[in-house]
């Protein structure tokens, strides 16, 4: 068995990020463990641009982001088993992996959780009909046309209005294909408004809100899609079917956190985010253990991606040295308006301000949030707007709070 | 002219309002600088960046992926892809290398390094 300090699970953006942190702060023995020939993550397939504009202050494509940090860890020395996939994790922190040399059985002090996503498949989504070829999740269309070089379609229904969809909407046009439409099962997009202008509007590609794919056809190769529009409950309003002819299906809808391996360590999720739930450190309820990225909750920018794993790596870095001792904390919760809070609970008596994470319920105006523990305001914050699909971010300032005792929750009113 | 539209610039995605009359420019809604040029340049001449990939001849199943350095004319977006489509590499390549020059006022960069 052998031993290191700080072992990395998840060599995408959070997992390079964390390890340059916690190495940065001192820890030097940390390893990456990626199950891909390349480090990179999800990153290596996002060729368009948009990444690094807050935290780098360009604008990079998926590729160009990944690379800054993969130079980071490679200048640091930062050891890095690819091709290698972690089978398990038990809670007193050894890892088990396997590549092609066999077994590697991994004493960790600290271990930091960077697994990523996977997407919400057609049989979860329970779509009926028959089983032609042509139906694909986007992020594997995407994995096909960007890095293989596959052309996977070219009469395209896309279901799910999620960033994904929308990317894929622009990059199948691009190639020359047809995109039919764009379905979302809610009565809004769940994508960037941006995203919704330069890849929906600048191709002239229609988007049905409230509108599901109630059946595939085909009986070798996808030939249509039945689609209608649903009720307030999300049920198939049975006079709206209506027939569009296509060839191929993506489906956009929803990215799972893969924590299979977090369960296995006895380590508690929140079934809001399907994350672990960790304190202000980004430690999971496993002393050690440490998550961040998108298996913690699923993001919209990469930006704040790197922001948390520096948070996570640094975090274990501490614990690793000694200096990281688990303090009272308290629960935080979801008030009105309010999907879920991130982290999960925090330190009572904190020595830094902190700063929580949310998203709401549904689309909003101008809101007013109010942070309060009991009857005690800790913080408040106004913005112009709210939706699902923008983590915002509220700071309490600990200077003026310095004894937290009961449960915090964040909620929102609407405001004029 | 009078128009309402959102920015692309940055994931904030402002809604601008624009007064064009004669050489007079009024944009408001942005929280940033960048925002009155792209609303300016949107309604003048708009402009986009094209993401593709590129065939690398001396890889199995490998792409590059490309971008064009600087935007390229709205309605030239589909030109550029034509002559992306036809193009191929070689490895090694670097983020950076220069993949096609005068391409619609641009160049076609490669944005992955391929070994």
């Amino acid at each position: 068995m052998i031993q290191h300090d700080i072992v990395i699970i998840g060599g995408g953006p959070a997992g390079m990020a964390a390890s340059v942190a916690a190495w940065d702060s001192g820890v030097r023995d940390v390893v990456i463990i990626d199950r891909e020939k390349e480090l990179g993550g999800i990153l290596k397939q996002c060729i368009h641009n948009g990444f690094g504009l807050h935290k780098l202050g360009k604008e990079l494509t998926g590729p160009e982001y990944a690379a800054v940090y993969e130079e980071a860890v490679a200048d640091r020395g930062i050891k890095v088993f690819c091709e290698t996939m972690v089978t398990d994790i038990s809670e007193d922190r050894t890892v088990t992996a396997q590549n092609s040399d066999g077994i590697l059985k991994i004493k960790a002090k600290a271990i930091i959780l960077a697994m990523g996503c996977r997407e919400r498949s057609r049989g979860a989504l329970n779509i009926p009909g028959t089983r032609p070829a042509g139906v694909y999740s986007a992020g594997t269309a995407q994995k096909l046309m960007n890095c293989m070089g596959y052309s996977v379609g070219k009469r395209v229904v896309i279901l799910g209005s999620g960033d994904i969809g929308l990317i894929m909407a622009r990059r199948m046009s691009l190639q020359g294909a047809k995109v039919e439409a764009v379905c979302e099962i809610m009565p809004y997009s769940g994508g960037l408004t941006r995203n919704i202008v330069q890849c929906l509007d600048d191709f002239h590609i229609p988007l049905y809100l409230s509108t599901t794919v109630a059946e595939i056809h085909g009986r070798e190769r996808v030939e249509g899609v039945t689609v209608a529009q649903v009720d307030e409950n999300r049920r198939v309003i049975e006079s709206t079917k209506r027939y569009i002819p296509c060839d191929t299906l993506l489906l956009s809808c929803g990215l799972i956190p893969e924590n299979e391996l977090t369960s296995s360590a006895g380590i508690p999720l929140s079934t809001v985010t399907s994350g672990a739930l960790v304190d202000e450190h980004r430690q999971t309820e496993r002393e050690g253990i440490f998550a961040c990225g998108n298996v913690l909750h699923v993001h919209d920018l990469v930006d704040y991606v790197s922001d948390e794993a520096e948070i996570a790596g640094k975090s274990a870095a501490e614990y690793v040295k000694g200096n990281l001792s688990l303090a009272d904390t308290v629960k935080t919760a979801a008030g009105n308006g309010v999907r879920y809070v991130l982290p999960q609970r925090v330190t009572a008596s904190p020595k830094e301000d902190i700063s929580l994470f949310l998203r709401v319920t549904k689309p909003f105006g101008k809101v007013r949030y109010t942070v309060k523990s009991g009857n005690e305001v800790l913080a408040t914050a106004v913005r112009p707007k709210a939706a699902p699909g923008e983590m915002e971010k509220i700071t309490v300032k600990t200077e003026k709070h310095k004894n937290i005792r009961e449960e915090i929750t964040v909620s929102l009113e609407e405001v004029q | 002219m009078k128009r309402e539209l959102t920015c692309i610039i940055c994931p904030r995605g402002c809604l601008l309002s624009v007064n064009i009359d004669g050489t007079k420019t009024c944009v408001s809604g942005n929280n940033c600088p960048k925002g009155e040029k792209y609303a300016v340049e949107e309604c003048i001449h708009p402009t986009r960046t094209v993401t593709s990939v590129v065939r690398v001849e001396n890889r199995d199943h490998t792409m590059v992926s490309v971008k064009t350095a600087s935007p390229v004319p709205k309605e030239n977006i589909f030109d550029v892809m034509q002559i992306i489509r036809k193009t191929s590499v070689k490895a090694p390549v670097k983020i950076g290398d220069i993949i096609l020059t005068y391409i619609y006022g641009t160049d076609i960069i490669a944005t992955k390094h391929i070994i």
